[in-house]
């Protein structure tokens, strides 16, 4: 799977292009969880039905998305997976599109779903535009968030995996979050990577980590 | 569903009026000639092509080579602005703008910012996108030389002062006895239903388009005033007075004038029709769905332009939504825009980015009716419901009340 989006097959595929040279929209099957969203609460939230709770992104920022879990005790299996967004379309079906592969087959197990990758649910939606993909990164973040709020319910804090942001540029403070978002907007370079965070401009000594986090990154996203 | 096409995105573009198509088709078949040629083909379309600038420069009150042809309103943004500014800068490399202006003319600022050393002012807008004389104004330093602001906003629809800015521009050049600072606006929005007589306006540049008034896409136009002296951006041959050289798009340019003939002729006409659909809409958003605001001025406002801020959602999800109803419109928000920033304008207004996010374009045009309104609020409310009952925001009520 490529995030490099070739045209999708279904009735109407219409996902193409990913250097913007033609247009793009989304593949059938991501319209069909956009226009019928599965999973997601409907009315005010009654909290004591879930036992592990995460949220991700403000709307300052163009998305927020918020996930409540309902996990069994026994098997540590993921029995419901509720969400509520702010977002565009490509956020509101990646989250639609998680929260069934979660669901599905009796429930993942925390173990299992703290794994999923941002690329297997763009692969079941069909593909996203590259511009789009930051959307699905989203949910999985929500996810581990939750994941980690109920191992900090059931105390077992060994368990729970804290994803801090760790300061590149002790200069510009930019962390190693911000490459990763700027690698995920698309700057795939060092020079675009400083346009959008002015990382190392004050101080070039902390170039040679910055390109490594760029390749990294690279690696992990776009393969 | 219902088979039903609504276009509200005349500030994108505009479809060509079919007067339009009728002028231009001759020089896309039998009167193809080069107007710099020496032959009858030629100067017959050399002749045709003098016209249309004499047409355009009647609607603008100036003379016939007052007028420059180019590929759009990009470019003459840009000829003025950059060609001015490089042209100008002996007499001082500060230069002033407004927040809310179009990229066209914003990125050409900033590039004279970072990589040719101009100083850069960037005025901000009152709370309803409106630029004060005074505010402009106020700015002017002695090495100011250009100024460049706005005629109406592309996306807030909202009206600046342009007369009342010029003059006090003119003023000021006057009591100081210099030639400078010149004063620019960009007008491509403004073409249909404004008055666009120069003197009136007290500006020394104009750039208008085809493609927002019914005519062609690729061609534009900019006013020039006699003196001013613009460094070129392309090099080539003597057309347009070597400042933009290039055989001419004879066909866009014959489109051009027609559509602007047609446009201002029509103007207090279709200003009065739109104004009425212009406000059953703002008021049927405002009155009908809770939590949204009217983004810009309610009166100094284009009478096509309708922006609302839809609380607590995504614009781009409403767009699809609207989208997959054939309601065509437009978002401020930052997903469908390639810098995943939202709007500069809304944010410019003093306005929370989620408030930007949720905005909401219409623009209104010839082929709107009062059925498509309806049609509109109808269509809207449940879609709007629909996407907060999946959102998890709740944004304060100090912004839309």
């Amino acid at each position: 799977m490529s995030h490099k989006q070739d045209s999708i097959k279904g009735t109407k595929g219409d996902v193409s292009s990913h250097d913007k040279t033609k247009s793009w929209f989304y593949s059938d099957i991501v319209k069909d969880h956009f226009f019928n969203p599965k999973n997601f609460l409907l009315n005010e939230v009654d909290e004591s039905q879930y036992n592990g709770i995460g949220k991700v992104g403000s709307p300052a920022c163009g998305d927020e998305l918020r996930v409540w879990l309902k996990v069994d005790k026994e098997t540590e299996k993921i029995q419901e997976f509720k969400w509520k967004t702010f977002g565009c379309g490509s956020a509101i079906a990646s989250t639609s599109m998680a929260s069934v592969m979660i669901t599905e087959n009796d429930g993942m197990t925390l173990t299992e779903a703290r794994k999923l990758k941002p690329q297997l649910i763009m692969e079941r939606l069909g593909g996203l535009p590259q511009r789009k993909f930051h959307c699905s990164v989203l949910c999985d973040k929500a996810l581990r968030d939750a994941i980690n709020d109920y191992y900090r319910r059931t105390e077992q804090f060994d368990k729970v995996v804290v994803e801090a942001s760790r300061i590149i540029d002790p200069v510009s403070k930019v962390t190693d979050h911000d490459i990763e978002e700027a690698v995920l907007e698309g700057a795939t370079t060092l020079e675009k990577v400083q346009q959008k965070t002015k990382v190392g401009t004050g101080n070039p000594s902390c170039l040679p980590a910055v390109e490594e986090l760029i390749r990294f990154y690279k690696e992990k996203y776009f393969g | 569903m219902e088979e039903r096409q609504v276009y509200l995105d005349n500030a994108a573009t505009t479809s060509v009026d079919p007067r339009v198509v009728d002028v231009m088709l001759p020089y896309l078949k039998e009167e193809y000639g080069n107007p710099s040629s020496f032959h009858m083909l030629g100067k017959n379309i050399k002749d045709d092509m003098h016209d249309a600038r004499e047409s355009i420069a009647k609607n603008l009150n100036v003379r016939p080579d007052e007028i420059l042809f180019t590929s759009g309103g990009t470019e003459s943004d840009n000829l003025a602005i950059l060609g001015y500014a490089r042209m100008n800068q002996k007499n001082g490399k500060h230069i002033i703008t407004s927040k809310l202006e179009h990229h066209a003319v914003l990125e050409a600022f900033m590039h004279l910012e970072r990589k040719e050393g101009f100083d850069v002012t960037y005025i901000k807008p009152d709370k309803f996108g409106v630029i004060s004389e005074d505010s402009v104004l106020s700015e002017i330093r002695d090495d100011t030389i250009l100024i460049s602001i706005m005629y109406a906003n592309n996306e807030i629809g909202t009206i600046e002062p342009i007369s009342k800015i010029g003059n006090s521009i003119k003023k000021y050049r006057q009591e100081n006895k210099k030639t400078f600072p010149v004063f620019h606006t960009d007008a491509c929005q403004a073409t249909g239903y404004l008055d666009l007589d120069v003197e009136k306006l007290h500006v020394d540049m104009l750039t208008f388009n085809g493609s927002k008034m019914y005519g062609p896409k690729g061609v534009g136009a900019l006013y020039l005033k006699r003196g001013i002296k613009l460094q070129p951006l392309q090099f080539g041959g003597a057309q347009e007075r070597a400042i933009r050289p290039g055989t001419e798009n004879v066909a866009a340019i014959i489109g051009l004038a027609k559509a602007l003939e047609l446009v201002q002729e029509n103007k207090e006409k279709e200003t009065e029709r739109l104004l009425f659909l212009r406000d059953k809409l703002i008021d049927g958003c405002l009155n009908g769905i809770s939590k949204t605001r009217l983004n810009g001025s309610r009166d100094k406002r284009l009478p096509n332009n309708v922006n609302i801020s839809f609380m607590d959602i995504e614009g781009e999800a409403l767009l699809l939504y609207l989208d997959a109803s054939g309601i065509y419109a437009s978002t401020g928000s930052a997903c469908t825009s390639a810098s995943l920033d939202p709007s500069h304008v809304i944010l410019s207004l003093g306005l929370p980015y989620e408030v930007a996010h949720g905005s909401l374009r219409f623009t209104l045009g010839q082929s709107t009716t009062s059925d498509d309104i309806d049609y509109v609020l109808k269509t809207l409310p449940p879609l709007v419901e629909k996407l907060r009952a999946i959102s998890p925001v709740n944004v304060d009520e100090k912004y839309y009340i």
